[in-house]
């Protein structure tokens, strides 16, 4: 079985630098590779591949929003029938909207983020050879290029994407008839969908048993770095919440395709008449979408989460304040994460007692949040600060977190959020706090783990300005979708130009859509930067660049299949020994000295 | 029992015990099936959401009262459902008694017992086949419900599209079963499990077979006796 082929493979790599294993050959150690450092590679710019489409159907349909009277015939050349006259047409915009969407939640920020730094650090945090199942390992990863494949093949059917948002609310979704997305591409989109959810079921359990199982001697529960910890419970929640959202997925099939009537009811088709469908309910839909949708949102955020504590106390040489508060707030997180999802329903007809335990639920997750923010905050404070880009990141992702989840207690309160939902105000909360947060998690992720992936160091100069554009891009471009929410204008417009209250935010909406170009622009330098310091970057002198107390830091430069060459350090004691007795850092395998003081 | 880690697995790890004492394999089905049980919770609470937000639902004892070579209008309610379960039931005790003649290396016995419980599942999977084939020909689909509410009004087609969607999701997890059932025998007859020292596998199978038959008896306490 894997466990014996793990064994085999690992004994081969002893002591063999990556480029000196002779034995494996291209096809299995760069496409069906077992190593897990080489599928969070694969993950990694897979996810970037998608990052990139996701971002530039942004941008296309943030051209319409930003000058709906305007022509681009260059669009035309690009898009086809799909922006005739250089006008994108209302199908593609929603087209475009849902699969921005669809990309960038899953593919990019839950494939692309756990997918990534799940595989690549959880072996080596907690010093492991590999992952439980290197096989199943490769299959998660396989079955993501698959989903990846469906749904880049749903954008080239005669009647287009699927485009009824990336919820994929019924009726919508249901019917065929309902909008020329929701044939084909729909169809397309639910396959892409469930082998998305495959991917991530055998990633996930991956995961939960590698950290359960196969941590090396010493590494206790309550000595993991808190990365490790937030990909464990992210791995948890996309475990237990991805097969209600499955299970919806597979009653939605039948309502397409069988004439079931899971989710249809009374429904009147203009030029087809009543169907005869009944007995159904589209809120049902929901319940079962959103099951996942909200924990959806903490596997999104949690893995950035546990890098930005990793990142904040290796980088301020201190510490990280609030371990175990750490660990239960981000345990409360996904506790309280399952029991939140009717507040995205409270419009839908939710008994108002109910949405009242609702809103008592969600505001409680600000308790854990909170924690969480004061103990970055502190761990901060007085820290010996080294301004890595890596670093610069995880203090804007605190900064997002924190404005982000303000907004966040507006619309958590039912009242409130009945005069928000559906608003700008909201399109605004949830990139600040769960999309672009995310991000910056993962690109700080990036820059701290990229001499460790590639043996190799990014270029700081184009990292500083990847950073404080695109900070300062993240709030130019959703600061003021608050107050165009506030003011009621409704997401998922195609054009608000002929409404006269929106009018006014004509030159508004302008301004975002030029912010938008230019921050896209902008990570395509970060591309850059990345892919040439893949091959040119400058090569890593130290094997612990970062001074940092981890146990990916204690394996070679070039750690071959199976990470330490001989024997797994021994751990002894937990990883946050920053400015300890005087000492800059102590990693994790260093022995406890006898006259060591207590932490 | 000595299920705990093998000993690659402690070189594996340069010296620590596994911190759990359950190998990998065996958490990792563990964490599945409760997986597995929240797909089949999501279908079971949206079948209860739509059948009490209905204003009736037909009675089960009228729907199922058949049973094979019977005339036309047999009436012997839920009778074949219980012989059906029986049958699955039984087919988790010969999975035990292999599952415990693998802790003991006794292969005639886990091949023995496994036999039995592939019958039972492929008996389990004929019954239900017979079962939708009588329900077709009395007009039931997806889409179709010939039976009217116990009040004798026009019934919802969800009583049918439910019943069809959560059985037929369950027959094909006991499918599946079967087939990795099959697998396990296989393996035992050609000796891999004697040659890796335990029967681990097995066990790992059974915990998916036990977990198929405890989802029926509440697919069955949902659709027969409610």
């Amino acid at each position: 079985m894997s466990h014996e082929a793990t064994l085999h493979t690992s004994h081969d790599a002893h002591g063999h630098h990556d480029h000196h294993e002779h034995h494996q050959s291209f096809i299995s150690k760069y496409i069906f590779s077992m190593d897990h450092k080489m599928i969070a590679k694969q993950f990694l710019i897979t996810g970037m591949i998608w990052a990139v489409l996701g971002g530039l159907m942004s941008v296309f349909f943030r051209l319409q929003l930003g000058y709906p009277d305007t022509s681009f015939p260059w669009l035309e050349d690009i898009l086809g029938k799909w922006a005739k006259g250089g006008h994108i047409t209302p199908e593609a915009y929603y087209a475009l909207v849902t699969t921005h969407g669809t990309v960038l939640v899953f593919f990019v920020l839950t494939a692309g983020l756990s997918g990534t730094f799940a595989n690549f650090l959880i072996p080596l945090q907690i010093g492991a050879r590999d992952m439980a199942s290197p096989f199943m390992n490769m299959l998660s990863y396989w079955f993501f290029f698959l989903a990846g494949v469906v749904m880049l093949s749903s954008m080239f059917v005669e009647t287009g994407p699927f485009s009824g948002g990336w919820t994929a609310y019924p009726p919508l979704s249901a019917l065929g008839s309902a909008s020329p997305g929701s044939k084909t591409g729909m169809d397309l989109w639910i396959v892409a969908m469930a082998l998305f959810v495959v991917s991530s079921l055998l990633g996930g359990l991956n995961y939960i048993a590698t950290v359960l199982n196969m941590r090396t001697k010493g590494m206790s529960m309550t000595r993991l770095p808190l990365t490790v910890w937030a990909l464990f419970f992210t791995a948890v929640l996309g475990v237990l919440s991805f097969p209600v959202l499955f299970s919806g997925f597979i009653l939605l099939i039948f309502d397409r395709n069988f004439g079931t009537s899971f989710y249809l009811s009374d429904i009147f088709v203009n030029g087809v008449g009543a169907l005869p469908n009944e007995g159904g309910s589209a809120i049902l839909f929901q319940h079962l979408f959103w099951f996942l949708g909200h924990p959806e949102v903490y596997i999104i955020l949690l893995p950035a989460m546990g890098m930005v504590s990793e990142i904040l106390s290796t980088n301020s040489r201190k510490p990280i304040f609030g371990y175990m508060a750490m660990v239960g707030s981000m345990f409360a997180i996904a506790v309280l994460a399952f029991l939140v999802w009717a507040h995205h329903m409270f419009v839908t007809g939710l008994n108002p007692f109910l949405g009242s335990i609702f809103v008592l639920l969600t505001l409680l997750i600000a308790v854990p949040s909170a924690i969480k923010v004061f103990n970055w905050l502190t761990t901060l404070w007085k820290g010996n600060i080294r301004f890595t880009p890596a670093m610069l990141f995880a203090i804007g992702f605190v900064s997002l977190f924190i404005s982000g989840g303000l907004t966040g207690i507006w619309l958590g309160n039912s009242s409130i959020d009945i005069h928000l939902h559906d608003t700008y105000f909201v399109i605004a909360h949830f990139h600040i706090v769960m999309g672009v947060a995310s991000m910056f998690g993962m690109f700080a992720g990036i820059y701290h783990w990229f001499p460790k992936m590639y043996g190799r160091q990014m270029n700081n100069t184009l990292g500083y300005i990847h950073f404080w554009v695109t900070m300062a891009g993240a709030y130019l471009i959703f600061w003021p979708m608050h107050y165009e929410g506030l003011a009621g204008m409704p997401r998922r417009y195609y054009d608000y130009s002929i409404w006269e209250s929106f009018k006014q935010f004509e030159g508004l909406n302008r301004f975002i859509s030029i912010v938008v170009i230019i921050v896209f622009m902008v990570q395509l330098l970060f591309l850059l930067n990345f892919f040439y310091s893949i091959i040119k970057g400058r090569k890593l002198t130290k094997q612990n660049p970062w001074e940092s107390n981890t146990l990916e830091w204690t394996a070679p430069i070039h750690p071959g299949h199976g990470n330490w060459p001989g024997e797994i350090p021994e751990v002894y004691r937990w990883a946050y020994d920053y400015g300890k007795d005087g000492k800059e850092f102590i990693p994790q395998n260093v022995p406890i000295g006898d006259d060591e003081s207590h932490h | 029992m000595t299920t705990t880690t093998t000993a690659p697995a402690d070189k594996l790890w340069g010296g620590g015990k596994s911190p759990f004492n359950v190998e990998y394999g065996k958490l990792m089905m563990w964490y599945f099936l409760m997986s597995d049980a929240f797909t089949f919770g999501a279908f079971l609470i949206s079948y209860g959401t739509i059948r009490f937000s209905s204003v009736g639902w037909p009675d089960p004892n009228k729907v199922f009262k058949s049973y094979p070579f019977a005339a036309e209008h047999a009436n012997a309610p839920l009778v074949f459902v219980s012989i059906m379960t029986f049958i699955l039931i039984v087919s988790s005790v010969t999975m035990v008694m292999a599952v415990q003649a693998g802790h003991q290396m006794r292969k005639k016995a886990v091949v023995t017992n496994l036999i039995l419980t592939i019958i039972g599942g492929i008996a389990f999977l004929s019954c239900q086949a017979w079962e939708w084939h009588h329900l077709f020909t009395e007009g039931a689909w997806w889409g179709r419900n010939p039976f009217p509410n116990a009040d004798g009004s026009i019934a919802s087609t969800n009583f049918t599209n439910y019943f069809f969607t959560i059985t037929g999701f369950h027959g094909f997890h006991v499918f599946s079963g079967v087939i990795i059932n099959i697998v396990m025998l296989i393996m035992t007859l050609t000796n891999q499990f004697e040659k890796r020292g335990h029967y681990l596998m097995i066990e790992k199978a059974g915990l998916y077979w036990h977990f198929v038959d405890l989802v029926w008896v509440f697919v069955f306490t949902c659709f027969y006796l409610i």
